[in-house]
């Protein structure tokens, strides 16, 4: 194999905030060097929606909350060589899956819903309904993590994770010599 | 030292203990630090979480509870140990709801500075029971949010052995054991803020509140943000 080839990075934002994304900007001026070595291929920071290729690394922020995450996921899976799961959100649900537990709901989705679109008096819908579009994607029962919907090789994390911990983690995979974080450098906040 | 001490080792280090002592006193008061989550200065011991589990000539023991004893060989920091401790530190994480993003505990939290100094970071072995447990903020100073609680039971004791007051307690039975308050909600018990059992050093997890002091210190300056759970110990 050429060695002189650029790795191929692909990034997504699932069930996230950006926030990840804009760690990964956190790296600064590091993120120079770091591009002599990689070049990016489906992300939101080049707006790419497809896969042009095969890609060495796939960086994925936040779970899956609907159907739509689900596929996207599973299209990293099957594009990428190592998918790493980048943030909190991807690693347990995060910020969303605090819908999965709603104090004494046995339907702790529709609660959400009816809070969010019918019940709250900050409100204002006209319609009073749920919206339930057919081009919306289905939201899920509940927000899983990534690592129950496809397998998944590395969490990196964080909320959002720091721009040295990405750029160690990255620089490490590029090496071929990952072996696992400091234990002072770990963060879940 | 008085005439009848004597002596035993932790990872090999001689370590000095009298009559009566744990394992965890004379380890802590040689300086040594042995994980703990349910045990704490000033409280009794209660031997509840086993993550303070060490090999006592070559059997388990919790050493919050285990009288030390002349000649015992005690492994602490040995990978088993770890591994072990890791994976009771990741089912309490899954028992509960934990999420740190959102905890005003975030830093502080004794069981996340755990999860960081086991090395809690791969894909959780357990699945989450994501338990839906109420929020009781009935009491003007204090809120009790039981999906963070851990069943430590330190409130239990501070409360009965520190304040004189049983405001806490534990019901029901095996997972369904939890700390309840004695009365239909904290508001209708004679709980303080300046109640030791609401002090900050003696809920571990960001269960017991104390309203209107949450984020005074901001995240990323708090207590475990500047270094490992037990590392302040070894520079002592």
């Amino acid at each position: 194999m050429s060695t002189d080839r650029k790795a191929r990075i692909a990034t997504v934002s699932l069930a996230g905030c950006f926030g990840c994304h804009m760690a990964i900007l956190d790296m600064d001026e590091r993120l120079i060097d770091l591009m002599a070595r990689v070049e990016f291929d489906r992300s939101p920071l080049n707006d790419l929606k497809r896969f042009t290729g095969r890609c060495d690394i796939g960086i994925v922020e936040g779970g899956c909350c609907n159907e739509e995450n689900v596929h996207t996921l599973q299209e990293f899976r099957r594009n990428c060589d190592v998918l790493v799961a980048l943030g909190q959100c991807a690693i347990m649900g995060g910020l969303p899956a605090m819908r999965n537990a709603i104090m004494h709901s046995d339907d702790p989705l529709r609660d959400c819903l009816d809070e969010a679109y019918l019940s709250s008096p900050y409100t204002r819908n006209l319609t009073n309904t749920v919206p339930n579009d057919p081009v919306l994607p289905l939201l899920l029962d509940r927000v899983y993590p990534c690592s129950e919907v496809v397998e998944i090789d590395l969490q990196i994390p964080g909320c959002a994770p720091s721009g040295d911990i990405i750029h160690d983690t990255l620089i490490a995979l590029l090496d071929g010599k990952f072996r696992g974080f400091e234990r002072t450098e770990l963060r879940f906040d | 030292m008085s005439g009848d001490s004597f002596t035993f080792t932790i990872d090999g280090v001689e370590v000095t203990a009298t009559p009566g002592q744990t394992i965890m006193e004379a380890a802590d008061a040689a300086g040594i630090y042995i994980p703990r989550l349910c045990d704490v200065e000033g409280l009794r011991h209660q031997g509840g979480c086993r993550v303070c589990t060490v090999k006592a000539s070559g059997r388990s023991a919790a050493a919050c509870t285990q009288p030390a004893a002349p000649d015992l060989v005690v492994d602490n920091e040995t990978d088993h140990l770890n591994t072990m401790r890791r994976h009771l530190v990741e089912m309490l994480f899954q028992e509960g709801n934990h999420l740190c993003p959102v905890c005003e505990a975030s830093g502080n939290c004794e069981l996340q500075a755990m999860a960081y100094r086991l090395e809690m970071v791969e894909p959780f072995r357990f699945p989450g029971l994501e338990p839906c447990r109420p929020v009781d903020a009935s009491h003007p100073d204090i809120a009790l949010d039981t999906n963070r609680c851990i069943s430590c039971g330190r409130c239990i004791r501070a409360s009965a052995d520190v304040d004189g007051k049983g405001i806490f307690g534990y019901v029901g039975r095996g997972i369904h054991r939890r700390v309840a308050v004695n009365g239909s909600d904290l508001a209708h018990t004679d709980a303080d803020i300046n109640d030791h059992a609401v002090s900050r050093q003696v809920c571990p997890v960001g269960c017991i509140i104390r309203k209107r002091e949450g984020f005074s210190i901001p995240i990323g300056e708090r207590e475990y943000d500047h270094g490992l759970i037990g590392d302040e110990g070894d520079s002592e």
